[in-house]
């Protein structure tokens, strides 16, 4: 607690404090002083801010979210007539799905080296700190940039000469094809269907685990949860004949034909921002396990757990407590971190930005824009990472 | 509960399994770390193969197939930028600035030695290990002696001035930071003043170093400040510390260096002059790190108890006395560890520099990729090297705020 209350004043002659030395009234100066300085400033910047639009001929509102965007943009079907506001929207797309995929793969690999630290297997332990640290130790933008540069634009072949791995895959320097699921009719109804299943799924895990409660029967939840919801697909996917198919890519000269094509700036991003990540998750998951008291896996195993055992029922539930606030400030570095794409040519949100201010918008509040939606992302992470906490917590302690 | 808000979670190395204490023979070692049973077998031979090729590949590249004849013609161009000379600098004032950095090295760690933390020759070694290794890399790739010598001398130089101030009374190393600030400042001077070149001609390692020392020390009384605003009883200015620091924390620092870059101009007065390049980035950075320090700071005064408060007030401290003398100091020594941390990620964030057209470590690689190299897919080689450089610098750094964390007793409860 800092500046809190004062000393005791000595009581003056006529018994009472003078003004200018009531911590009361002291406080509450220093309060207004502080504010009117931050508003007086604010205001300077602020006045200063419209006269140079103004002098520079820009407007100060937000008008130029209306114009039209004029840029293709690659990978999505974006037409260079539709608005700023439409080429934002498809940046944040972008960004969402560059940091949903890379949170999905990175805490696998980051899951994985970060036990593989612990093993009692010293070349896997070695190996897994080797991996560590070497890419917590490199910056994020130099490894995406050597993706870009050396690895998607250097090593993968021209068109004509792509890896064709099984027969399945395109990789070249024009983009990385990959099979893929591919939508045919009835896909709409199909999605509902898998839905229901999964609401389905949830409902009878409940009910499972209430009787597991009441009877002290083995619940199985996980296995009757995921045979209801493949039951619901497969019914659904025969019924509906067939709603989505597999399509894998082909090469005939320059020419690929179906499967899904990723885009090299993608993957290079992708590839980047997974293995940096990985690599400071690991050491998160590791902390986490650590943390976890030695007497409780020794009471597991004296009360004659199996090593599965402990770890899924001792040790893992009370590290994965510890580990939820620092995973999810990893996730909120590898969501902003994908803002480096804009060296490297993917239209994710800062990338649509930096070309709307080339093309005269104003900048302060085209990066305003750029700052809110930011904004909403990051809420939007440490809201679900505090609600995930918090459900954690209760019952627990 | 001490809630550390670190952007960077460290934990302690992993301890090793294998209990010392007694010697076991290599067949049983082989037995307990390889072999233990089915399953690690097959995990020890897939590694050792994996392992085995990897090593070899890098060994191979780096002795026989990479081309670095190129880093050595790019050496001072990646150490000090490609525009140092014509921007006025000269080699003599480097050298005489590298000379007063490693006093100010010298001295940094006497204060240390001179507390009684001083660690035996072996350990010391260890430590510099990576350290002597990079700077054992940048050399190989000089042309003449020279460079080879003079660095030698400045090891001399940091090792003289070390055991000189370990045995200077503790009154005197008390007082030490004011040598340590004046020697950073002289640095400083000798490369800018007396016609020297302006920091904008700067590039290289040096830009990279000195963006993120300047930030580092620049944003640490923001960080503070916030911190203590942000902990305070004040209900008007809580909520515009909280504001600031939740808004810089929410976006990424490109963004922000866009805005110093583009934006920023617009807020100062008509016709007044406006900064250069690489200060505007100084300035986004550490408005940047000021909020990550307030966070780390906050951690910190969370962690000393409150009987530290009460008992200041109870002798009779005034609120501000009892912040600046018992609070603050204990805060901050258990921060140490975090704020290394937020230094490294700081260090690695000068990278995005590059992005905005500041010719740092990283973007001298991609300048010394056009012109005269272009097409010769000499990529690789530069950004080895300048990863390499990274690695170095981070390594240590984070072996160093490992070291603190133990030798603070952080985290261990």
């Amino acid at each position: 607690m800092a500046a809190v209350a004062g000393r005791v004043p000595a009581p003056s002659a006529s018994g009472r404090t003078p003004l200018w030395r009531d911590v009361r009234v002291l406080r509450i100066l220093l309060q207004v002083a502080v504010v009117v300085g931050v508003a007086a400033l604010l205001n300077y910047l602020y006045g200063n801010l419209v006269t140079n639009l103004r002098s520079t001929g820009l407007s100060p509102g937000y008008g130029f979210l209306r114009q039209p965007y004029g840029v293709d943009i690659p990978g999505s079907d974006f037409r260079p007539g539709q608005s700023v506001r439409d080429a934002l929207a498809v940046g944040f797309a972008n960004t969402l799905r560059v940091a949903g995929v890379g949170i999905l793969l990175a805490t696998v690999i980051g899951i994985a080296v970060g036990v593989g630290r612990l093993s009692t297997n010293l070349l896997v332990r070695r190996s897994a700190a080797l991996y560590v640290e070497t890419l917590r130790n490199i910056p994020v933008f130099l490894i995406i940039f050597f993706m870009f540069t050396v690895v998607i634009q250097g090593l993968l072949p021209p068109i004509t000469e792509a890896i064709e791995v099984l027969g399945i895959t395109v990789f070249s320097n024009r983009g990385l094809y990959i099979p893929f699921l591919e939508a045919q009719a009835n896909v709409g109804v199909f999605t509902a269907v898998t839905g229901l299943g999964l609401m389905a799924a949830i409902v009878v895990m409940a009910w499972r685990t209430r009787r597991s409660d009441a009877t002290g029967a083995p619940h199985h939840r996980v296995l009757w949860g995921l045979g209801v919801l493949a039951g619901v697909v497969v019914v659904g996917y025969l019924a509906l004949d067939q709603p989505v198919a597999l399509t894998v890519p082909s090469r005939e000269g320059r020419a690929v034909t179906g499967g899904l094509e990723v885009n090299p700036s993608y993957a290079a991003l992708l590839i980047g921002l997974v293995i940096y990540t990985a690599s400071h998750i690991a050491e998160v998951v590791r902390g986490s396990i650590q943390s976890v008291a030695k007497g409780q896996g020794e009471a597991a195993t004296a009360i004659g757990l199996t090593a599965f055992q402990r770890l899924r029922h001792v040790i893992l539930p009370q590290a994965f407590r510890v580990m939820i606030p620092p995973l999810a400030n990893q996730y909120l570095n590898l969501t902003k971190n994908s803002s480096l794409a804009v060296a490297i040519g993917y239209f994710e949100i800062t990338r649509v930005t930096t070309s709307v201010i080339g093309n005269a918008a104003p900048a302060p509040q085209g990066f305003s824009v750029l700052m809110l939606l930011y904004l909403i992302l990051s809420l939007g992470i440490s809201l679900v990472a505090n609600l995930v906490n918090r459900r954690l917590r209760i019952g627990t302690r | 509960m001490t809630a550390v808000a670190t952007q960077e979670y460290v934990a302690p190395p992993p301890a090793d399994p294998t209990p010392g204490g007694f010697r076991r023979d290599p067949r049983t070692w082989l037995r307990k770390n390889l072999f233990d049973s089915p399953a690690s077998s097959v995990l020890t031979v897939v590694f050792g193969v994996l392992l085995a090729y990897l090593l070899y590949r890098a060994a191979r590249y780096v002795f026989v197939t990479g081309r670095w004849e190129f880093i050595r013609v790019q050496l001072i161009s990646f150490m000090v930028g490609p525009n140092f000379f014509a921007g006025g600098g000269t080699l003599p004032r480097l050298w005489t600035a590298l000379y007063l950095l490693s006093t100010l090295a010298g001295v940094t760690a006497g204060v240390s030695a001179a507390r009684g933390r001083a660690a035996g020759l072996r350990e010391t070694l260890r430590r510099a290990a990576p350290a002597l290794l990079g700077l054992a890399v940048v050399l190989s790739f000089t042309r003449t002696l020279t460079p080879t010598l003079l660095a030698l001398g400045a090891i001399a130089a940091f090792l003289v001035v070390r055991l000189a101030v370990g045995r200077l009374p503790l009154t005197l190393t008390r007082r030490a930071w004011v040598l340590q600030v004046v020697l950073f400042v002289a640095a400083v001077w000798v490369l800018t003043r007396f016609q020297g070149g302006a920091w904008d001609s700067w590039g290289g390692l040096l830009l990279t170093v000195f963006v993120a020392a300047a930030a580092i020390v620049a944003s640490f009384p923001l960080g503070v400040l916030l911190a203590l605003g942000r902990r305070s009883s004040f209900p008007a200015i809580r909520p515009i510390c909280v504001g600031y620091i939740e808004l810089i924390r929410g976006v990424p620092l490109i963004s922000l260096l866009f805005v110093g870059q583009f934006a920023l101009g617009f807020f100062f007065p008509p016709g007044a002059t406006r900064p250069g390049n690489i200060a505007r980035a100084i300035i986004m950075i550490t408005l940047f790190t000021g909020a990550y320090t307030a966070e780390i700071v906050r951690g910190g005064l969370q962690s000393v108890p409150a009987g530290q408060t009460e008992a200041a007030k109870a002798i009779g401290l005034s609120p501000l006395r009892t912040t600046a003398v018992i609070v603050l100091p204990q805060a901050l020594r258990n921060v140490i560890p975090a704020l290394v941390g937020q230094f490294i990620s700081l260090l690695k964030d000068t990278t995005l520099l590059t992005i905005i057209g500041v010719q740092e470590l990283l973007g001298v690689s991609q300048l010394a990729l056009s012109g005269d190299f272009r097409g010769q897919l000499l990529a690789p080689e530069a950004f080895a090297f300048v990863a390499f450089l990274f690695w170095v610098l981070c390594y240590s750094m984070s072996r160093a705020s490992q070291r603190l964390e133990g030798r603070l007793g952080v985290g261990v409860r």
